[in-house]
């Protein structure tokens, strides 16, 4: 019962917030979003003393075609939806002393993309978790079109379609699933039982590749993202790279690798390559640009794509690291994109060239900052040092090559955040700059709260890989092929 | 047969009604009788069988079955909804109210007989009852040039239909020796088929589908949605789009198994070309009728994906995609109507900023869009899913591929009316809906949700 409660608060939060009015939205959608928080613990510790592999809620729904509303939380589970719960509280509170029009909308749209995010991380079923996975796509969409900047119409369209076109392969893919399995039905422990003749492997799995390659974004699947990222309001964006983004590589390790093994063995090398390209070439126009919010979309390709490169190594270190690092990115990504909308907020300066000065008027945001950019590079006793280092040890063990160009992006990642950092903090205070405000309460303690979570999570990782390391070795072991 | 016989009772009495001065009390006296002939439909549930009127054995004419049961529930439901509307869209029409309710309800009378006929005559009457009342009212706006256009222009088109409908049931006639259902089958069945029972199946096939708006037979369709009142235009997009096909289903599984190979190539054809052209041709509309035709004509080629293999898993697939498709048709309508008459207009900048005028509007207005482009969790989706899912067992995969690429565009269309509302500067005009319309487009939008995620009861009724 524990995960029905887990699900179903956030969407009851959705219509609490939009029945509480402009004033008081934000207030009830933060006060909802930490019992969440204190829910994901309670499950957290069910979990840990209940010693099953998974917590399952089972309940028949549609008979024909056979789907039921199959829940199930394992340690990939419930280390993806302990990431959602905790970052949503800090992406609305990041939202306190805006001002933003219609309010009561715009948290209960959070809240409900909340629902349908925990929802895909906990569905079991097939249709299920299309269902929630498409469901996901609706309010992210709606709050980058009311909310976001002036070429929001265009660019959201875009991305809403492109992803759509993406789903639908996917439920094509599923359909079929559904046929060639001799049960009949779309619940996961059927598509995990019943091997597909590896013959039709190879053209499944590109109707879910495909999918969760555009969701991700994988290189040369980007093209929707940085525009989308740079027009949506600031915590639109943070729920897309935070959270969404790991919808695409949660997805590759719990229906793509297990369900379709052959089918991952024979692309897989196709597969690795375009995420290398991917990090490399991310890096490089990450180099080359000065809007402050498309540069950090592009380090978000680099990211992911490492994820996504680790993944198809197919080996422990790759997929612990693959999880390590969703985490990590997740954490620092919500806070650069957090740093950059104070910036933008105060300066109305998108372009970098035109910002210098701020650690001699903001001290503290200076330094919250700073680790913040120092974890994304991936520095030793950070959080993204954990979770590059182990991709980066899973590719090498996959091919020697590839590494040496997956490691680029340590050294990338360091030149164009370093450099990014250096142009919008240090130097001369500029005109638009020499009014920087320090820190509100609000937003002092989100960046604290995240700057806490990247030096515990770098110092001591173990509790993460403790508990995604069963979910997978299943994982792992039906990905490869005897 | 007791729900036809009770309609059209209905209907002869409010053609006399108005000449008591019972004007006043002709709506709820129809919505009553419409409550009492669907308890009738229901009890109908359990007595498939014979039909046995007055000593007279008349299952040689219909046959009432689980299928014409199930249709004819739907259609009462849709055809009372479109009396809720007419209550409030008639109030200023000072004259002849009592014409136009009996003409609708004569356009149920037709929808109930193309359910469930089991003879050619009984489907050629069912067709011509639906189109003639549709032809009255089309054309119903006197005063108005263009719904004179529209009506005259469905007439004269619709009147060839109707001859090569009749043509192909002579030549059908002709070749097996009867207007019986069975007896035509069985001849299909046969092995020694003329070939002019071929030609004239070709014929009945090229009527029905002028008569479901499919691609080529669908240039009629954009001009008389448009022409049209607005709420006509809602009773054909929804009750007499689903009537015609049900027919159309009842029509390939009783009369043409045996020769069905044959058909099966051409409606294949006909399927893709329908769904492709009005998907492409949606795009590029500004007038909202318009482009609500051009998406009917596309959802018309989904739904012909079910005329692609006769099973029964396909007659619930169409059911389902009936009905989700009607409830979200006819809530779009209900809302975009109010629209209309504040705006004095009908394109798609009508709806300008109706997100910050009306969010409530809005927000059911973009549930209906998105139920009708297929997003769950909306019924829009399970629908599209049971056509696509039966489509690929029964083989169409390369088909099933296109209308699933066509799905995506769709989106853009249905959103150009989403993002007019959300995205565009409100202008002053407020509209009011009725408590009618607000009570049609609420239940119409919730069934949307509700369907989309509580199916179950639907989809197994013709299972």
């Amino acid at each position: 019962m524990m995960l029905l409660q887990l699900l179903f608060l956030p969407l009851l939060a959705s219509l609490l917030v939009l029945l509480s009015g402009n004033k008081w939205a934000a207030r009830v959608a933060l006060g909802l979003s930490l019992i969440e928080v204190v829910l994901t613990w309670l499950t957290y510790q069910e979990f840990n003393q209940g010693g099953a592999a998974m917590l399952t809620f089972f309940q028949e729904w549609i008979s024909n075609p056979k789907i039921s509303f199959h829940l199930g939380l394992d340690g990939l589970g419930l280390t993806m939806v302990a990431l959602t719960n905790f970052l949503t509280p800090l992406i609305i509170l990041s939202a306190f002393n805006r001002n933003i029009e219609n309010s009561r909308g715009y948290f209960a749209l959070i809240t409900l993309m909340q629902f349908a995010l925990v929802g895909v991380f906990m569905a079991m079923d097939g249709m299920l978790y299309y269902i929630f996975w498409e469901l996901a796509l609706i309010p992210i969409y709606f709050i980058a079109l009311r909310w976001g900047g002036t070429n929001r119409v265009p660019v959201t369209l875009k991305f809403f379609i492109y992803t759509l076109a993406g789903s639908l392969l996917m439920l094509f893919g599923f359909i079929m699933l559904y046929w060639y399995n001799p049960n009949h039905s779309f619940d996961i422990r059927d598509f995990y039982s019943n091997a597909i003749c590896s013959c039709k492997q190879g053209w499944l799995f590109w109707l879910f590749f495909l999918a969760y390659a555009i969701k991700i974004p994988i290189v040369p699947f980007h093209t929707w993202q940085a525009d989308t990222y740079k027009e949506s309001p600031t915590q639109g964006t943070m729920l897309l790279s935070g959270i969404m983004l790991k919808m695409g590589t949660y997805s590759l390790l719990r229906w793509l690798l297990p369900i379709l093994p052959s089918g991952v063995n024979e692309w897989a090398p196709l597969a690795i390559t375009l995420c290398v390209i991917g990090i490399v070439y991310a890096s490089v126009i990450a180099i080359m640009q000065s809007d402050l919010k498309k540069l950090l979309a592009y380090s978000s390709v680099a990211h992911v794509g490492l994820i996504s490169a680790g993944i198809f190594a197919l080996n422990m270190q790759g997929l612990q690291g693959s999880v390590v690092q969703m985490v990590a990115h997740g954490i620092n990504v919500v806070g650069l994109f957090f740093c950059a909308d104070i910036i933008l907020n105060r300066t109305q300066q998108v372009n970098i060239d035109n910002l210098g000065g701020i650690r001699n008027v903001a001290p503290q945001f200076n330094t919250l900052f700073m680790v913040i950019v120092l974890g994304s590079v991936a520095l030793p006793l950070t959080n993204g040092f954990v979770g590059e280092f182990l991709l980066l040890f899973g590719v090498y063990e996959y091919n020697t090559w590839l590494s040496v160009f997956a490691g680029l992006t340590i050294i990338l990642g360091a030149v164009y955040m370093l450099r990014m950092f250096q142009r919008i903090m240090l130097g001369n205070v500029s005109d638009a700059t020499s009014a920087f405000q320090d820190l509100l309460w609000n937003e002092k303690l989100v960046l604290g709260v995240i700057v806490l979570a990247i030096i515990v999570t770098g110092i001591y990782p173990k509790p993460i890989l403790d508990l995604s390391k069963p979910a997978l070795e299943i994982i792992l072991n039906k990905a490869t092929i005897k | 047969m007791n729900t036809l016989i009770y309609t059209t009772a209905l209907g002869l009495f409010c053609m006399m009604a108005e000449v008591f001065n019972l004007r006043k009390l002709m709506i709820p006296f129809i919505l009553a009788g419409l409550t009492a002939i669907f308890y009738a439909n229901i009890a109908d549930w359990n007595h498939s069988g014979d039909v046995v009127l007055y000593g007279i054995n008349m299952s040689h004419m219909v046959k009432v079955d689980h299928f014409s049961v199930a249709f004819s529930g739907l259609s009462i439901l849709l055809a009372a909804f479109i009396f809720i509307l007419s209550h409030d869209y008639y109030k200023n029409e000072q004259h002849h109210l009592s014409d136009y309710l009996s003409i609708l309800l004569f356009i149920l009378c037709g929808a109930l007989v193309l359910f469930s006929f089991n003879n050619m005559a009984m489907l050629f009457l069912g067709i011509e009852i639906v189109s003639i009342s549709l032809y009255i009212m089309a054309g119903s706006r006197r005063f108005d040039v263009r719904s004179n256009e529209a009506g005259f222009k469905y007439f004269l088109l619709g009147s060839f239909a109707s001859g090569f409908l009749l043509l192909g049931i002579a030549l059908i006639y002709g070749t097996s020796g009867s207007f019986y259902m069975q007896q035509i089958s069985n001849y299909a069945m046969s092995g020694n088929v003329s070939p002019l029972f071929y030609l004239g199946m070709l014929l009945m096939l090229m009527a029905m589908l002028f008569k479901v708006a499919a691609v080529p037979f669908h240039f009629w369709s954009p001009d008389v949605y448009e022409g049209a009142p607005a709420l006509v235009t809602a009773l054909m997009s929804t009750l007499v789009k689903v009537a015609v096909f049900a027919a159309f289903y009842r029509l390939m599984l009783f009369c043409f198994t045996g020769t069905f190979a044959y058909a099966q190539q051409i409606l294949a054809l006909v399927a893709a070309a329908t769904i492709i052209l009005g998907n492409a041709v949606a795009l590029s509309q500004q007038n909202v009728k318009r482009l609500l035709a051009y998406s009917g004509i596309s959802h018309a080629g989904y739904m012909l994906l079910t005329l692609l293999s006769i099973n029964g898993g396909n007659a619930a697939a169409l059911f389902f995609y009936g009905t989700t498709y009607a409830l979200a048709t006819l809530g779009i309508f209900a809302l975009a109507i109010p629209v209309f008459a504040s705006m004095r207009s009908e394109q798609v900048d009508a709806f300008n900023g109706l997100g910050k005028k009306h969010p409530l509007m809005a927000a059911m207005l973009t549930i209906g869009m998105l139920s009708l482009a297929g997003i769950p969790p909306f019924a829009g989706f399970l629908g599209k899913y049971y056509i696509f899912s039966e489509a690929i067992i029964s083989g169409q995969v390369t088909l099933t591929f296109i209308a699933i690429i066509n799905s995506i565009i769709g989106v853009y269309y249905y959103f150009k009316i989403i993002l007019a509302m959300y995205t565009k500067p409100a202008n002053e005009s407020i509209p009011e809906p009725t408590p009618a319309f607000w009570l049609v487009a609420g239940v119409c939008v919730a069934g949307g949700i509700i369907l989309g995620i509580f199916p179950n009861s639907l989809i197994t009724l013709l299972q």
